[in-house]
């Protein structure tokens, strides 16, 4: 334990530390060398680091993994689309992509409609008041999602025989119900959703942050005008606050959207993909490391990154946008 | 249209702070009320609550012939122009007039009309279809009207609705307010720091200081009798010039400051009731720049003071002279407050004169005065104004009379 703290330790000063360190020394270097040289040099001794940590841990990996994608499970011999094939034929596979799709469409929407309430009621708290809801749900986005899984594993907690510790069912049975499997129930796509909950719970502090900015900045003169126009209160919130902060949801949409692709962690932790739950990513860590299917592995990532791209530049172009009308 | 009547109105914000105190007046159909005074004389809040935007803590206020202290602002039937516009920036020029009675289930084609109507009378046309972030202040500010004449509602509330225009669009827009007004015939109640906006534009004005009605009257009533020495300093441009001064009887009425002795027409003494109780006593007199005039070129009967002007302010039409009476400035509540309020709006600097105070003569422009020469003024002291030293009130104003008679029933 010491051992690994020592480790953390040491990480953290060569990063804080190091780094400075290192574009210090190598500006120096660069003062050495003489004349035009040294100007054509100096910005790509600032950017080259990180353009080296991008290309070896990033790009080399991606482009290994599409070639990867078109060889066979061992990665040795050329197989062409034989593996794409394979994996678009898969039963299996097509309930993943179901569950992925559902997860898709709901979670960032649920979070930002969360998100976007929690910061219009918090914005009429009391200045305190406002800003110990918003820090208590804000803590999850602090919390990596490993952890949080683990926390909600003793909520959903359920044992077969014995004490029962899950806070769930002691609210289920405070209300008449049956001890139940969460997460492990037979109804439906129940589980997916109840392991989506986890992720909304990281997520909406996120998306109260930026919301409550973006209503925040929304002038108050707009509402008393809307208010005088013959707004109720419901009509100023569709009609004149939700317009005036479409960006920051499109924005907060998109980057939800783009953790969602990507989720892994939760499913992992809480079900491991069983109980009809499972997610592409955590399909492909199945495939490469149960199966040391690394073709089909490949395809899988590939696929996804596929679906990511767009979202990302759509996600940048729009950022960029709202900057530019700043 | 409708009349706007406020009976004993208070507002005491959360924490104490009273920011509108039993403000009673009565603004009658179709009229153009201004409220006028310094930052935080409340005008702005009591314009807020004839809105319904801040709540009444005492008192009633009635549109028309319904008392709305409880009515939300949509049922109250006001239009209102807010100062920074308050326009819908996701919707276009056309979206934001159109709203307000989209709200209210009106036809279609009623709305056309209407919007069409008021773009027209505001030159929008061409704009309809564009974002109030690609127009100027001056076309967002006729959009902000349109939206509140659109509605044809019973009364315009207009809160400071020209002072984010530059100065050479603010003196045409306020031509345009007050033709519209001339047009449509609304009651309008409208807010301002500026006194020329108020004398302008006002049928009538309302002069408040920290939440009370100072005085409410024409604007020329306002500028020839005030009713203390806040109203009288705080209308008129340049500002009116006050002495503390001994009022005597000699040959005839007279006030004694400075080394200076104007006469009193008799008229005076006996129009201004209670005035002869004060010779042998100090009063705070009080000029305006505008009663002096170059005693070269003013009628021969005006009385005539020598004085040594610093510095000259040439208009064209007319020269102000700035010049030293050799008497410490009038201290007084009612003129502590508006220097204090010169100076927070205009971070103007405060001229050290030491025991000085410094007057400002409107003289004509054929004058020959030069800066420091000597120069022989004449007053027209027939508008000369009295005020008590303790109270600040003009004496022998018949308001003044009831304000004295309302200190002393709250002290």
């Amino acid at each position: 334990m010491i051992y690994k703290i020592l480790n953390a330790l040491i990480v953290v000063f060569v990063g804080v530390v190091g780094v400075p360190v290192l574009y210090f020394a190598l500006n120096a270097l660069v003062n050495r060398i003489p004349g035009r040289l040294r100007t054509w040099l100096r910005p790509y001794v600032f950017v080259g680091p990180a353009l080296a940590m991008v290309g070896v841990f990033l790009v080399y990996p991606a482009v290994h993994t599409v070639i990867l994608s078109f060889r066979d499970r061992f990665g040795q011999e050329w197989v062409g689309f034989s593996n794409y094939v394979d994996v678009a034929t898969d039963a299996s596979m097509r309930e993943v992509v179901f569950n992925n799709i559902l997860w898709i469409v709901f979670v960032p929407t649920l979070t930002v409609a969360i998100g976007l309430a929690v910061a219009v009621l918090a914005d009429r708290l009391k200045t305190t008041a406002e800003r110990v809801v918003k820090s208590v749900i804000f803590l999850p986005m602090a919390i990596s999602f490993v952890g949080a899984s683990t926390i909600w594993l003793f909520v959903y907690a359920y044992r077969p025989s014995g004490e029962q510790i899950g806070l769930l069912n002691a609210v289920w049975t405070l209300f008449g119900g049956e001890q139940q499997a969460w997460t492990q129930l037979s109804a439906g796509n129940l589980n997916d959703f109840l392991l989506m909950v986890i992720m909304i719970w990281l997520q909406a502090g996120f998306a109260m942050v930026l919301l409550s900015a973006a209503i925040k900045n929304v002038p108050v003169e707009t509402l008393e005008a809307a208010r005088i126009d013959g707004c109720n209160e419901w009509q100023i919130f569709w009609q004149v606050i939700v317009p005036q902060v479409r960006a920051t949801i499109l924005v907060v949409l998109t980057t939800v959207t783009i953790f969602v692709l990507k989720i892994f962690d939760v499913v992992y932790v809480m079900t491991g993909g069983n109980f009809r739950t499972d997610i592409v990513a955590n399909r492909f860590i199945t495939e490469l490391l149960s199966a040391r299917n690394f073709g089909a592995a490949a395809v899988i990532v590939v696929a996804l990154l596929m679906v990511t791209v767009p979202v990302m530049v759509l996600n940048i172009r729009r950022f960029r946008e709202e900057e530019a009308t700043r | 249209m409708a009349q706007i009547v406020l009976d004993s109105v208070d507002k005491v914000f959360p924490g104490g702070v009273t920011a509108v105190d039993n403000l009673s007046l009565g603004i009658n159909d179709g009229e153009f009320m201004v409220f006028v005074g310094p930052s935080g004389c409340g005008k702005s809040t009591a314009l807020r609550m004839i809105a319904g935007l801040e709540d009444i803590s005492r008192g009633a206020i009635t549109i028309g012939e319904r008392v709305v202290n409880d009515l939300p602002p949509k049922d109250r039937d006001i239009a209102m122009v807010f100062q920074n516009y308050a326009l819908y920036p996701h919707m276009t020029v056309e979206q934001n007039l159109a709203f307000g009675l989209q709200l209210r289930k009106m036809p279609k084609s009623e709305i056309k009309r209407r919007v069409g109507e008021a773009a027209k009378m505001l030159g929008l046309e061409q704009y309809l279809g564009r974002k109030p972030a690609a127009l100027s202040g001056g076309q967002r500010q006729r959009v902000a009207m349109g939206r509140a004449i659109v509605r044809e509602p019973q009364a315009f509330l207009m809160d400071e609705p020209l002072s984010n225009l530059d100065a050479k669009l603010r003196v045409s827009m306020r031509a345009s307010l007050a033709q519209l007004h001339e047009r449509l015939g609304v009651t309008t109640v409208y807010v301002t720091h500026d006194q020329i906006e108020a004398m302008t534009l006002g049928d009538r004005v309302a002069v408040l200081r920290e939440g009370k009605l100072q005085q409410v009257d024409t604007p020329q009533n306002l500028f020839d009798s005030p009713v203390n020495l806040f109203v009288a300093g705080f209308i008129g441009s340049p500002a009116m010039n006050f002495v503390e001064a001994e009022l005597v009887r000699e040959d005839g009425p007279a006030v004694a400051f400075a080394g200076q002795k104007l006469p009193v027409p008799e008229e005076s003494i006996t129009a201004k009731e209670g005035l002869d109780s004060y010779f042998g006593r100090r009063v705070i007199v009080g000029i305006r720049p505008s009663d002096f005039e170059d005693g070269t070129l003013a009628d021969s009967g005006w009385a005539r003071m020598s004085v040594t002007a610093d510095v000259t302010e040439e208009l064209g039409s007319e020269i102000n002279v700035i010049f030293m009476i050799d008497a410490p400035p009038v201290e007084h509540k009612d003129t502590s407050d508006l220097a204090h309020d010169v100076a927070d709006e205009e971070e103007a600097a405060i001229p050290l004169a030491g025991n000085q105070s410094i007057w400002t003569a409107r003289v004509n422009a054929r004058s020959r005065v030069r800066p420091g020469e000597r120069i022989n003024l004449a007053v027209d002291t027939r508008n000369l104004h009295f005020f008590d030293t303790d109270s600040g009130l003009a004496i022998g104003h018949p308001e003044a009379a009831q304000v004295a008679a309302a200190a002393t029933a709250e002290a």
